[in-house]
């Protein structure tokens, strides 16, 4: 299963038409220690690259923006006790929210694995 | 660095600037009769002449019987509030957060948010806030967060200020404000009810309400929860001493004004908003909060905590502006309680009440005078005088006394209401003097 990258360090993946996002491991160990993760409301609609949800560590408050348009149809109540997943597991079971996608062209706007870890080597 | 300000240098380089010659110039658009007319204050006194005078003054003070409550309440405020917090750690520190030097302070709050979960049945407090007004509109753009929604339901027996100062901190933010007029100083619980939709952010009520009545809202708290709103009560802390918590009857934020606690009338101020939810809603609980940690050392210590919900980090996505809090205000209410004691709060709260029924009697018993309901009141109640009240007011303050407060400024058709406040203060004499003042008076 491919999965799509954004410049602000999200990842979404398809699977059965669902989109499954959250950060990318380089965010998580940025970010260092996540103390919080702040869920989107279900149902909320959001654009492709506009605020999603909320994520604080002992370092810093940022926002996640949505990798693609869509609806969000579940979030990770697990982050609510132990958001510390997310450093565990940034780009799997430290998931964020299941969205169902707008509009899957917009992929072509996101990055490969391959292009991103490219990415990441020019902010060094 | 030069503590002089406008030097008759800087007056000149100013003057030079505007190209006015003189200071008479400057200020000759303004009509002579309205300029200030003279500048002529006396010499200087010595010390011993200063007192003197200042003691002369202050002999011919009145000082006022007082029954006017409506927020701001006359109670005894014990020595030790003003001996410990006059202590030069606590009243000359400015925004003591620093853990490293700063724990005394750090613990006091850290006490007081407690006193505060315990008092309101609420599991978490902030800080504190600067009065119980501006704390209510904290809470209601609290619960307007929370939601996501842009619609509020208010009971208009909540303060009168209290719900002016809620109006004006959401002037720009396009939210609708349902006010449910009150029926005979009770809440309205058929109109409440139906104004309750999917967009009510939260019910806003106070208890006891601005009439002195007292009320179980346990069933508004179900109402609201029914349609995913919130309930913010506005509770008068002395009053807990023997009412049910708000906790207990399912509000989601407590708020109210910290005067009461220790802090002296003082013409109006200062004085300590307090704030309380339940854990839930912790992220978005405005202003500081104060946590308890372990040192490296394994040792208990305070520190400021949850921050990043402040604007330092989130900056415009902040939970608040708030970033300050009334810290000796709320030490005076910790001192205050703690002096108080657990027994003594029920006592305090017992003897208000005791006096307040007494009061009730006495005064309903003067011909044209009657209570506007026989409904439970803690020590403030409401009465309808045969004569505008404002009026008989200003007439028994000839004699020294401040019978209450009227109502006709605040409600249509109430003209005639007076709301009196009894407080441990009173005495049965000046309860006694006031029945005959009133008979006079009507």
């Amino acid at each position: 299963m491919e999965t799509y990258f954004t410049k602000e360090h999200e990842w979404v993946k398809i699977k059965e038409g669902v989109a499954s996002i959250g950060i990318s491991e380089h965010a998580a160990h940025e970010l260092g220690d996540i103390t919080f993760v702040e869920l989107p409301q279900m149902g909320k609609v959001v654009k492709q690259f506009e605020a999603l949800a909320g994520i604080e560590s002992v370092k810093a408050a940022s926002d996640i923006y949505a990798p693609l348009s869509g609806k969000v149809i579940k979030v990770n109540e697990a982050l609510n006790d132990t958001p510390e997943i997310v450093n565990e597991a940034a780009e799997d079971a430290g998931w964020i929210a299941w969205l169902e996608p707008a509009d899957l062209a917009e992929l072509k706007n996101l990055m490969s694995r391959a292009d991103y870890d490219t990415y990441l080597k020019g902010l060094e | 660095m030069s503590y002089s300000p406008n030097t008759p240098e800087d007056i000149r380089e100013m003057l030079a600037a505007i190209g006015a010659a003189s200071v008479d110039e400057l200020f000759a658009p303004i009509p002579a009769e309205l300029r200030a007319q003279s500048f002529a204050l006396p010499g200087g006194m010595s010390e011993m002449e200063l007192l003197r005078r200042m003691k002369e003054l202050a002999g011919n003070d009145r000082p006022l019987i007082g029954f006017i409550g409506g927020g701001y309440y006359d109670h005894y405020i014990p020595a030790v509030v003003d001996h410990l917090s006059g202590r030069a750690e606590f009243y000359t520190a400015y925004t003591p957060y620093q853990p490293e030097c700063s724990q005394g302070t750090l613990q006091a709050l850290f006490e007081y948010q407690t006193i505060i979960c315990r008092l309101t049945g609420m599991e978490v407090s902030n800080a504190s806030l600067y009065d119980g007004g501006t704390a209510l509109a904290e809470a209601a753009m609290m619960a307007l967060r929370v939601t996501g929604r842009n619609r509020l339901v208010i009971d208009a027996a909540v303060n009168p200020f209290s719900r002016e100062i809620v109006r004006t901190y959401l002037t720009n933010l396009g939210v609708e404000i349902i006010e449910i007029s009150s029926k005979n100083g009770l809440v309205d619980r058929q109109a409440l009810t139906a104004a309750l939709t999917d967009q009510t952010a939260a019910v806003i009520l106070q208890n006891p309400n601005f009439f002195g009545t007292v009320d179980d809202l346990s069933d508004i708290a179900t109402a609201a929860h029914e349609k995913g709103a919130l309930l913010i009560t506005s509770v008068y802390p002395i009053s807990l001493g023997m009412l049910k918590s708000p906790g207990a009857m399912g509000a989601d934020i407590v708020v109210g004004d910290g005067q009461s606690l220790g802090n002296p009338l003082s013409f109006g101020g200062p004085s300590f908003g307090f704030i309380a939810t339940t854990k839930k809603y912790i992220r978005n609980l405005p202003g500081r909060i104060i946590g308890e940690t372990l040192d490296r050392n394994g040792k208990r210590g305070f520190v400021l905590t949850l921050q990043a919900r402040e604007q330092h980090i989130k900056r415009h996505k902040a939970t608040s502006n708030i970033c300050s809090n009334q810290s000796l205000c709320a030490l005076r209410g910790l001192i205050y309680l703690t002096s108080v004691g657990r027994e003594g709060l029920v006592e305090l709260a017992r003897l208000n009440y005791d006096k307040a029924e007494y009061a009730k009697g006495v005064l309903g018993a003067v011909k044209g005078v009657q209570l506007l309901n026989a409904v439970p009141t803690f020590n403030e109640f409401t009465l309808v005088l045969a004569k505008d009240a404002a009026a008989v007011v200003r007439q028994l303050l000839d004699s020294g006394v401040a019978a209450g407060v009227p109502l006709g400024a605040y409600y249509e058709g109430m003209d005639n209401c007076l709301v009196v406040t009894v407080t441990e203060k009173r005495t049965k004499e000046e309860i006694d003097a006031l029945a005959k003042q009133l008979e006079a008076a009507l």
